[in-house]
């Protein structure tokens, strides 16, 4: 069994426990094993954008470099902490200015350049373990059930750093539905922002941008909507005004894999 | 010892702002064989000439050096001043100080430093230069126009026109092109076909024009003035020579399903069939992809009801050869794909269309009639958004960089129409710019605004939303009122950027010209030879060549068409002496030259030579045909034993030219 470096980040360990369960218990079932590196941090919540700001990303360069001792990859579950460490290390490997500066703070034991291979965990599934090969492990399939992908705004922008889809044309969650049986739902919503962090200041705002995904996804005859972002769920399910059940995509995969009782919503 | 006279140009500031040529000059002037050097503010003007002229005759100069811009721009120039003063134009070297000096650097000293060796090594050069003598090639009096799309329909009658043979080479089963999917032209709205069709007509009548539809251009050889191309006749499964036209075949055939080509797959035709009742020639062709008699033997409809007996399930592509002393390319162009831009859904929803599928839903002889109705529910739209620069002007992977150049003009064509026929109708234009220069053009697009009240926003759609109640959301930024809008919109037109048709980037090898990029075919000068390809006798026409509108397109394959006159009046052309020679003592006969040359220029020979014991033995040794080599050296690098030499660029002139550089 291969071993895996795992960041689970905060919000896994409160608010979206079923995201990070469903994770680690069909990563076992698949053949793959994650191991929490011992001392991580937050990775820093969101990506700055300012090139002079340092502070805010060093949390995320610690694990990358924890992960690059062990010399394993990282990999992620959560959209935003995907975005910020996969962010993070993209400018540490393209900046000498930036490595620098970050190798300045944290004296480490040996300077991090961004060695650190970082996979998002659907492209571990499309990547290491490979749809057809999750196709054929799955146990209940979700034959019939048309399920729609929501991908949000951090999980592939900016699609340079991140180089996971074309950011306007993804498939990948959509291949996934397929490799579990289901049939994916395209619907132009999909990979628009679901309101994010403004349902702190203004939650009509978020309403409005979680209600217009929903409306879109119901339209095109959504059974459900999967994503692999703690904030897009809760949008959505709390802001959007829509019945439609939203579930991480571990949930489902754990389902497919058999490790997890159907959902009764 | 060579006599040579070095003359520095200055270009106006273009050499001299970074150049310091009187120090160029002074120290060339100290260059070994040197008998005089001087500078000129324009060196290729006509007292500049004469300055070179003058001096062969008073210092009994043997070899010129002028140090001034690219060869490709002034060499010939400096050739022929040579030659009027009785010095053999083969004894005149161009050092490139401009392109490849003063335009690339900024420091003075160090450009000044460059330029003096560039000279060193032309005057190293030309010690080595022997005169030589220019041959004649005879001129094939017929052209080929590649492409029967507007542009090479006019190119050809112009030509035709002239009194030369001239043969159209078409792809699609018809002539006509984008053009004949057009509905009205702007900025006059006269209909297309009604000026189109005409001309195809007068094509196809033309005692001097042949047509090949549904052919392609699989090989050309030769060069300037002898070209011999290989065209493939595409079988049609329809002998072109019995074919009447008359339809009645595409009217039986029971295979009604394929997506019409025409009408941009809006609609269905048969399997068997004629693109639009105006096509020339009028003549069917059959699908094999979809005819069931092809498919699975069973059917044979149209071979039945055929009168004349036309029907050949049995047909073979035909290859047909034939010589050419000129080739004028007219590929054109097509909209791009737009499966990548999912911000617009254009795959999500059927009222998300293209500009070009618009023309076909607005014209009298689309699948609608020309009523324009949705494609979804074939219901009357009442609010349309059009997206301009869709793809265009853009930074990105999946865009072109380059302005489409026509979509300002056709969008405001649309509106225009859309408001004069369907007063009830809303009409939105997102933009970046509206460009609109041209003579009457930037009046038609304020006529839009003003006249027909079309609403005008700056700004670019973000996402458009198709809604399961018909309505599609478009969401999009006005810049100038800084607010963000909802429009529930009936149907988006996308204003999708224009590229070179695929057929391009392989004919261009063929023809060896050259591409930029984007797979335009680029010009031989952006200003002074804006018709002709780099490569001799192939000429431009149309929007292979760049984005253009149909006057432009005219316009530019008129002047093709006229440098291609010029060419086929003459009854031999001159010869680039610069080719191949092999030298017989040398050469082992292995063929490495033979394999690398692309003109087939190289062949074998047995020869007799005396050797030194007195007797004789037969070789096998390589041979150039002048007139087919075009110099460009490749067999010189290839050959192991060095008996491959190029006529004004030998290996030791090169050499020397090196060894100035490196000393």
């Amino acid at each position: 069994m291969e071993t895996y470096t795992y960041y689970p980040g905060c919000t896994l360990r409160t608010k979206a426990k079923d995201l990070d369960t469903y994770a680690r218990s069909s990563a076992e079932a698949l053949g793959i094993a994650l191991e929490e590196p011992a001392d991580w941090q937050c990775c820093g919540g969101a990506y700055t954008t300012a090139k002079d700001e340092i502070a805010t990303k060093l949390s995320a360069v610690r694990t990358l470099n924890s992960a690059k001792i062990l010399n394993r990859p990282l990999i992620t579950v959560c959209s935003a902490c995907h975005n910020v460490i996969k962010q993070t290390n993209y400018d540490i490997a393209n900046s000498e200015e930036m490595a620098a500066k970050v190798n300045n703070y944290l004296k480490l034991d040996e300077p991090y350049n961004g060695e650190t291979t970082v996979y998002h965990y659907l492209e571990m599934l499309r990547d290491v373990v490979g749809f057809d090969n999750l196709a054929q492990k799955v146990v209940n399939p979700f034959t019939g059930k048309k399920i729609a992908a929501y991908y949000g705004c951090l999980l592939l922008r900016p699609s340079k750093a991140l180089a996971m889809d074309d950011p306007e044309n993804p498939t990948i969650m959509e291949d996934f539905i397929k490799a579990i049986g289901g049939t994916p739902v395209i619907y132009a919503q999909r990979n628009e922002c679901c309101g994010g962090y403004i349902t702190l200041e203004d939650k009509a705002q978020a309403a409005k941008r979680s209600g217009a995904v929903m409306k879109s996804a119901e339209d095109q005859g959504a059974d459900m909507i999967i994503t692999a972002c703690p904030l897009c769920l809760y949008n959505l399910k709390k802001n959007s005004g829509s019945e439609l059940p939203v579930y991480y995509f571990t949930e489902i995969l754990a389902q497919a894999l058999g490790l997890k009782e159907a959902n009764n919503e | 010892m060579q006599r040579i006279g070095v003359f520095v140009c200055h270009c106006g500031t273009n050499i001299a702002a970074t150049v310091d040529v009187k120090t160029v000059a002074e120290a060339l002037g100290h260059e070994p064989g040197v008998v005089i050097s001087q500078d000129y503010q324009y060196m290729c003007s006509e007292s500049g000439q004469n300055l070179v002229k003058n001096a062969i005759k008073e210092h009994n100069l043997t070899g010129v050096v002028v140090c001034s811009c690219s060869p490709r721009m002034h060499e010939n120039t400096f050739r022929k001043a040579a030659a009027a003063a009785g010095l053999n134009s083969y004894m005149v070297e161009i050092a490139n100080i401009r392109e490849q000096c003063s335009w690339i650097h900024k420091d003075i000293a160090t450009a000044t430093e460059k330029a003096i060796i560039l000279g060193k090594a032309a005057v190293a050069k030309v010690h080595l230069n022997a005169p030589l003598t220019a041959g004649e090639s005879p001129v094939a009096k017929r052209a080929l126009v590649i492409g029967g799309g507007i542009a090479g329909i006019q190119t050809a009658l112009d030509i035709a026109e002239a009194g030369f043979d001239v043969d159209i080479v078409e792809k699609n089963p018809t002539i006509g092109g984008k053009m004949a999917q057009i509905d009205k032209t702007f900025p006059t709205l006269d209909c297309a076909a009604c000026i189109l069709t005409p001309k195809m007509v007068e094509a196809s009548q033309n005692e001097h024009i042949t047509i090949h539809s549904f052919s392609e251009v699989t090989d050309v050889k030769g060069f300037v003035g002898n070209f011999t191309v290989t065209i493939k006749k595409k079988a049609r499964f329809v002998d072109e020579t019995k074919c009447t036209g008359c339809g009645l075949c595409t009217e039986k055939c029971p295979m009604k399903k394929v997506p019409n080509e025409f009408n941009m797959g809006l609609d269905n035709r048969s399997a068997i069939y004629i693109p639009f009742a105006q096509a020339v020639p009028k003549v069917a062709t059959i699908d094999p992809n979809y005819c069931m008699m092809m498919k699975t033997g069973k059917c044979g409809v149209c071979s039945k009801v055929c009168s004349a007996g036309a029907i050949d399930y049995k047909q073979q592509d035909k290859f047909i050869e034939q010589k050419y002393g000129a080739i004028v390319v007219a590929t054109g162009f097509n909209p791009i794909n737009l499966d990548k831009y999912d911000e617009f859904a254009y795959n999500q929803c059927p009222d998300v269309v293209t500009s070009l599928e618009l023309e076909r839903l607005m014209n009298a002889a689309g699948p609608n009639g020309g009523t324009l109705l949705r494609p979804s529910d074939k219901t009357h739209p009442h609010k349309i958004v059009f997206v301009q620069c869709v793809g265009s002007r853009c930074d990105d992977s999946k865009g072109k960089p380059y302005c489409s150049k026509i979509c300002c003009m056709y969008t405001a064509k649309h509106a225009m129409l859309i408001r004069e026929k369907y007063p009830d109708t809303e009409v939105y234009v997102f933009y970046i710019d509206v460009r609109t220069p041209g003579k009457n053009f930037d009046e038609f697009y304020r006529r839009a605004v003003e006249q027909y009240n079309v609403h005008y926003i700056k700004g670019m759609v973000g996402k458009v939303t198709p809604r399961s109640d018909g309505k599609i959301d478009v969401q999009a930024s006005d810049l100038l009122a800084n607010e963000q809008l909802h429009i529930d919109a009936d149907m988006v037109v996308l204003a999708a950027a224009i590229e070179p048709d695929k057929t391009a980037r392989p004919l261009a090898t063929m023809l060896t010209t050259q591409m930029d990029t984007n797979d335009f075919f680029t010009e031989a000068h952006p200003k002074l030879r804006p018709v002709e390809s780099a490569t001799a006798g192939i000429f431009l026409s149309g929007a292979c060549q760049g984005p253009k509108d149909i006057p432009e397109t005219v316009a530019q394959a008129s002047a093709a068409a006229a440098k291609a006159i010029g060419l086929l009046v003459k009854n031999s052309i001159t010869c680039n002496p610069c080719v191949a020679h092999s030298n017989e003592l040398m050469c082992n006969g292995c063929s490495s030259c033979e394999k690398v040359c692309p003109y087939g220029a190289i062949t074998y020979i047995d020869k007799e030579f005396r050797m030194p014991d007195r007797t004789t033995a037969v070789r096998r040794v390589a041979n150039v045909n002048p007139a087919v080599c075009q110099g460009c050296g490749a067999c010189t690098v290839a050959c192991p034993s060095g008996a491959m030499d190029l006529n004004g660029f030998s290996n030791s002139q090169i050499m020397a030219e090196v060894d100035a550089i490196c000393k």
